[in-house]
């Protein structure tokens, strides 16, 4: 573990209108960590996924990130240029639906290339055996190159975005669902892949998720949120073990058993 | 003069080509961004060349000599039609002859005979914008310009070699202008492509129906996209025109009768007539010749 965090949050809010999204979201991410965010729909998840990805921009609050030379760059006041390059380069996001992700009319060596040719690669070959080396991580077979993304399966067309984002080395992943509307071996088979991925890469990433098994299985840390707040965060087996907020409780006490 | 009084010079009023000037003069100051501009309503469908008459009729002066080709042609309808309209309107010189015209308006085509300072070649564009159809979002191409995000046209070029083995893109070739804007060159073949590059003459462009005109002020740097293993190459043919034998020129396919019998001819017939009249003649110049004379 390196002394300083990745990413630095504090009293993030944000709110539609009178309506609160999230409220007051303080935390530190820190390289090779894998933080869950958990909570019922509606409990500002995604909202806050999308304002730490500057996808939104929040109400009030900071979040800085450290940037590959070390220094902290305060996310919201980079310009639009820096803060695209950097969701293009030095992170990743993974939707819940991989045609938000994907270009489904373009083939999945171009969507894993994409990115490398958005950074300046101009070498045809080194794209192609790129994109090969990245279909065969993820487990798709290689004379599924040529094809487009609408010809792959729920699984397939996952496994294909995490790919293309992980191509230019990120060090940040934000993740939204990314089991959701799978069935349960092929959710299995991605969080197995998922978690070897961040093990190998030693990746950081911030994932979003409603099924606490996923989050078990992902994140070594957990916060959980209701109406915009965190009512918990700590070690994700000591909140699954011994949830200490009511809520948390009920929520632990949910999980249906087979 | 009586007949053209209803008219005003160049059929535009005043006030709409002081506008569309503007544009053109935005447009030479930064090469290759699309201007917009409040196109107006031409006598002739959208898809004719209504951009292209525009740019023509607000940089139009009487002493001015026009060229109007269609593919090359001089001779067909959409050339003919708009050197009649302006010969109508605003009563100026017309031609046929490259070097002797200060505008040339074109669909499609870089004339054979290169181009020298001073002129103007006005190009009818259809779709000005390169990225349209890997992004169908105007908001979102138009920010991919602002920031340079140019990734996507090579995921284009890169679709191309994944099918086809080659860069399969053979007109409409997506070039970068003074190193900055991505700029579709209209649907010219990408063997005009090099013509464009460092051209003494000023290259304008017209997008009626799509709102934009855009520009390339001479002797600016027009680089055409490729990869590093996969270079940039125009198309060669195998065979000299028909005619008048020309080489490394641009050939149209012409089809000759129902049994599947066709000849490669100049696609620009100035210059296929030019080479004619001196003395040049291809393999099938001599049948095709008696009948019409």
């Amino acid at each position: 573990m390196t002394e300083e965090p990745l990413l630095r949050v504090s009293a993030l809010s944000k709110f539609y209108g009178s309506r609160v999204g999230c409220d007051n979201v303080s935390f530190d991410l820190w390289p090779g960590e894998v933080l869950a965010v958990v909570g019922e729909s509606g409990s500002g998840k995604t909202t806050l996924l999308n304002c730490l990805s500057t996808r939104l921009l929040p109400s009030s609050g900071t979040a800085s990130y450290r940037m590959r030379d070390g220094q902290f760059r305060e996310l919201y006041r980079m310009s639009e240029a820096e803060r695209r390059f950097l969701m293009r380069t030095d992170w990743g996001f993974v939707h819940q639906n991989p045609a938000d992700g994907l270009r489904m009319t373009v083939s999945a060596g171009a969507n894993v290339g994409e990115r490398l040719m958005a950074v300046g690669d101009r070498h045809y070959g080194k794209i192609r055996a790129t994109a090969v080396d990245w279909l065969s991580r993820v487990e798709i077979e290689q004379d599924r190159i040529d094809d487009e993304p609408r010809a792959f399966s729920g699984g397939m067309r996952q496994r294909l975005q995490i790919a293309r984002n992980l191509v230019t080395g990120p060090r940040l992943v934000f993740m939204d669902e990314p089991t959701g509307g799978l069935d349960v071996s092929v959710q299995a088979r991605l969080l197995d892949l998922l978690r070897g991925l961040v093990t190998d890469l030693g990746l950081a990433a911030i994932v979003v998720t409603h099924d606490l098994a996923v989050a078990r299985l992902l994140s070594q840390r957990m916060m959980v949120m209701k109406d915009g707040r965190v009512v918990e965060s700590g070690l994700t087996d000591r909140v699954l073990d011994d949830p200490r907020a009511p809520y948390t409780q009920l929520l632990v006490s949910s999980i249906l058993q087979v | 003069m009586t007949d053209i009084a209803t008219y005003n010079f160049a059929y535009l009023d005043e006030q709409t080509k002081r506008m569309i000037r503007r544009a053109i003069l935005k447009g030479i100051a930064i090469p290759g961004y699309q201007v917009p501009f409040a196109s107006r309503e031409m006598p002739m469908p959208y898809g004719w060349g209504t951009g292209g008459v525009q740019v023509t009729a607000s940089i139009i002066g009487p002493d001015d000599v026009l060229k109007v080709i269609d593919q090359g042609a001089d001779d067909t309808t959409n050339a003919v039609s708009i050197r009649a309209f302006f010969k109508k309107v605003a009563n100026v010189a017309v031609t046929t002859d490259t070097a002797s015209a200060t505008i040339i308006q074109t669909r499609h085509r870089i004339p054979e005979h290169p181009l020298t300072a001073g002129q103007v070649l006005v190009y009818q564009v259809p779709i000005p914008e390169p990225l349209r159809f890997l992004e169908p979002r105007e908001t979102e191409t138009r920010k991919m310009h602002a920031l340079e995000e140019y990734g996507l046209m090579h995921v284009k070029l890169y679709e191309d070699i994944a099918k086809h083995g080659r860069i399969a893109t053979t007109y409409a070739y997506p070039v970068k202008v003074e190193g900055r804007y991505v700029m579709d060159p209209s649907p010219t073949p990408k063997f005009d492509n090099p013509k464009m590059h460092r051209s003494p003459a000023l290259q304008l462009f017209g997008a009626g129906r799509e709102k934009r005109i855009y520009a390339v002020p001479p002797f600016t740097d027009v680089v055409s996209l490729d990869f590093e293993d996969h270079p940039f190459e125009v198309q060669t043919f195998d065979q000299p025109c028909a005619l008048c034998a020309a080489e490394n020129v641009y050939l149209d396919e012409v089809i000759l009768d129902d049994h599947g019998g066709h000849m490669f001819v100049c696609s620009d017939t100035d210059h296929c007539e030019k080479r004619r009249e001196e003395g040049h003649r291809g393999h099938l110049a001599p049948e095709m010749m008696e009948p019409a004379q």
